[in-house]
């Protein structure tokens, strides 16, 4: 609730506006639920530790995505970095540490379905798509929308719902397999799809795990332009161990460790460091 | 802008469908009466008294099929204690019956019979009402539904899945014949409930009683089956197999599955409820041997033999078996349950997808290779037939 003096640097100066109305003294209002971006951070890692078994999967990881960033995860096998998916997403809870999205929703709180309705997308690192049903249904279960069972049961598409999922079916260059079981679809067309089911639930923060794994080099090029475009409107985490991707997407790389960060920086920094060469090349 | 309830159960049958619904309509509430009553004895068209009990009775079976195919078929839980519910339904319509017997039970008491025996004074509270028709009914389907509702939403919550989930079920129809077959619980011990006299005023045996009973287990079922149509038509039954083929997935794009699973099992308890209720009247007797695990491990036959995942699969699967079983059991008793265990074993290997399945399969073989996937009725069937494509063979290696 405190005024940050940064505030007005970091932030788009119209939407924020409005928040200051009648509490120029005390700060912003704080609307519960939903995203409040208000020092431009979208995600927050504090302390983050996971075991299992007495095998610390995260030991005390800490950082920070800002709003719009297209961030690069590397790192051994190990090192946490589908772990640390698990946590934001709400499938793994954290023995200690805060993780929250925006300022506000904590998401150590928050059954998965809440964390995807709050806006944060996930690409899981084999592709899980919907096999028997087809490639349209399947964009349209992902589509942002109400998701209750009431709703489900008399829901229809209309013209904008339509628009959206033959948009991303352009996006994804699978127009013309819309009406075909996603099981049929090719690996990489696969991955394709999932991402489009990303994409039309329109969240805020996507987490991609070994999002062109199994992709051709034509499919992987594409990959890396789709996810630059997406950068700014949304926030996206990518896990790769393709280092041509990762420098085709450009931006800051974070290199993860046995459970926390090692170092970070854009890439050519990173892979000049003596202590990623260790980790990577053995000891 | 919500489309009229009409449209869209036109919408989710299609001509075909409603041709086979008003077929089955005019046979069994028409031609069968009409051989029944109509033609003499010895006419080879008569329809026997026996014919239309034993039709009757698997009518109210292949609807518990069709509620189990619904959860297992759709939604890909295997419950083996669905026959808890359908046993649930019947002892509520069956206090009604019991109700209806008045004075004419052995003891010539108002209370039934196994009360007098116990030395019951009165109506224990959980009887009050019983003896009106409609409050019998109501029970019927809403005791199964909130015991499964209350079952499933604790079961569901805990993320309780697959074997896991089929072993408590068993353990909750187990539980509840032990519980019915207690005489202090007051629902006639092991004896259960019969010689029924009346319902609504009429003669249990008269055979017009019959035919209606007989004409309402058509209609219940055919209800059964446009309902489950329209439900996996709809964006719910999408979810639903979605749910069944990667629920993890389901989570992750924003859908809560406990709710959608809950729904589902809900409505699939109530159904067996109302199939419980028009059985018990049929077959005249309903006792806590309905809850054995062996019965409901049957009805998991009849889904499974007929194809899973189709709505017409379960109608054939309950039939198919119980015609062969009322067979066997005239003909060879001791056989029937080798004959079932080595039914269930062949069509596992060699009919996954039951006989359903396997006429698809064989009508996609007769036609044309390019032609096939006009035909496919869903995409289901489509990917049952089509080969997997090589998964990413042009792709480069993944990750290290």
């Amino acid at each position: 609730m405190r005024v940050e003096s940064n505030i007005s640097r970091n932030a788009p100066a119209d939407g924020q506006q409005e928040h200051w109305d009648g509490e120029a003294s005390t700060g912003h209002v704080l609307k519960p639920g939903e995203l409040d971006l208000s020092h431009n951070v979208i995600l927050y890692l504090d302390d983050i530790t996971v075991s299992f078994d007495g095998f610390r999967a995260l030991n005390k990881l800490s950082l920070q995505i800002d709003a719009g960033e297209l961030r690069c995860f590397i790192g051994p096998n190990g090192a946490g970095k589908t772990t640390m998916m698990d946590v934001i997403t709400g499938k793994t809870r954290p023995d200690s540490g805060k993780a929250f999205f925006g300022q506000t929703i904590d998401l150590t709180r928050m059954t998965e379905p809440q964390i995807a309705h709050a806006g944060i997308g996930r690409k899981f690192q084999k592709p899980t798509i919907f096999e028997n049903h087809s490639v349209f249904e399947n964009l349209e279960l992902a589509l942002k929308t109400d998701k209750r069972v009431k709703k489900s049961l008399f829901a229809r598409l209309f013209g904008d719902d339509l628009d959206k999922i033959a948009d991303t079916l352009r996006q994804i260059r699978l127009t013309d397999q819309a009406d075909r079981p996603a099981g049929l679809l090719s690996h990489g067309q696969k991955q394709w799809l999932e991402i489009g089911m990303l994409l039309v639930q329109d969240p805020k923060l996507l987490l991609l795990d070994e999002p062109v794994a199994g992709m051709t080099d034509d499919e992987t090029e594409r990959t890396a332009e789709l996810f630059v475009s997406l950068k700014g409107k949304h926030s996206l985490m990518v896990v790769e161990h393709d280092m041509a991707f990762v420098e085709a997407l450009g931006g800051k790389v974070t290199v993860l460790h046995e459970g926390s960060v090692l170092a970070e920086g854009d890439l050519a920094t990173v892979q000049a460091d003596q202590r990623v060469i260790e980790v990577y090349l053995g000891r | 802008m919500r489309t009229p309830v009409t449209v869209k159960l036109f919408a989710g049958l299609g001509p075909k469908g409603w041709f086979a619904v008003a077929l089955a309509a005019l046979v069994g509430w028409v031609l069968v009466p009409m051989a029944h009553l109509l033609l003499p004895e010895g006419h080879p068209l008569h329809v026997s008294t026996y014919a239309i009990t034993l039709i009757g009775k698997i009518l109210c079976y292949a609807v518990v099929a069709v509620a189990m195919d619904l959860i297992w078929g759709f939604g890909g839980i295997l419950s083996l204690g669905h026959g808890v519910f359908f046993a649930l339904g019947g002892y509520s319509f069956g206090m009604y019956l019991m109700r209806q017997i008045g004075r004419e039970g052995s003891y010539q008491s108002d209370l039934p019979d196994f009360m007098v025996f116990l030395d019951w004074k009165e109506l224990p509270w959980y009887w009050s009402g019983s003896d009106h028709f409609l409050w019998a009914l109501f029970l019927a389907v809403a005791v199964p539904g909130l015991i499964a509702w209350i079952f499933g939403y604790f079961a569901f919550r805990s993320r309780i899945k697959g074997v896991y989930f089929s072993i408590i079920t068993q353990a909750l129809t187990y539980a509840a014949m032990l519980f019915f077959f207690r005489n202090e619980t007051g629902f006639g011990g092991n004896n259960g409930f019969t010689d029924f006299k009346r319902i609504l005023g009429y003669s249990i045996t008269a055979p017009e009683t019959r035919l209606v009973l007989f004409g309402l287990s058509v209609a219940l079922l055919l209800g059964a089956l446009i309902l489950g149509r329209v439900l996996i038509a709809s964006k719910f039954g999408k979810v639903l197999t979605a749910i069944r083929d990667s629920e993890s997935r389901v989570m992750f794009i924003g859908y809560n599955p406990l709710h959608y699973k809950l729904f589902i099992w809900t409505l699939s308890a109530m159904l067996c409820g109302l199939a419980g209720a028009l059985y018990v009247p049929q077959v005249g007797i309903i006792n806590p041997s309905e809850m054995s695990v062996a019965n409901s491990i049957e009805i998991a036959i009849w889904v499974a033999v007929g194809g899973r995942g189709t709505l017409i699969g379960p109608v054939l699967g309950a039939g198919i078996v119980n015609l062969s079983k009322s067979w066997f059991t005239t003909s060879f008793p001791e056989y029937w349950l080798f004959f079932l265990g080595l039914l269930f074993i062949l069509v596992t290997l060699y009919l996954p997808q039951g006989v359903v399945g396997a006429w698809a399969k064989l009508r996609s073989r007769k036609a044309v290779a390019p032609a096939a996937p006009a035909l496919a009725p869903s995409v289901k069937a489509v990917a049952a037939t089509e080969p997997e494509l090589p998964a990413g063979s042009a792709a480069k290696g993944a990750s290290a």
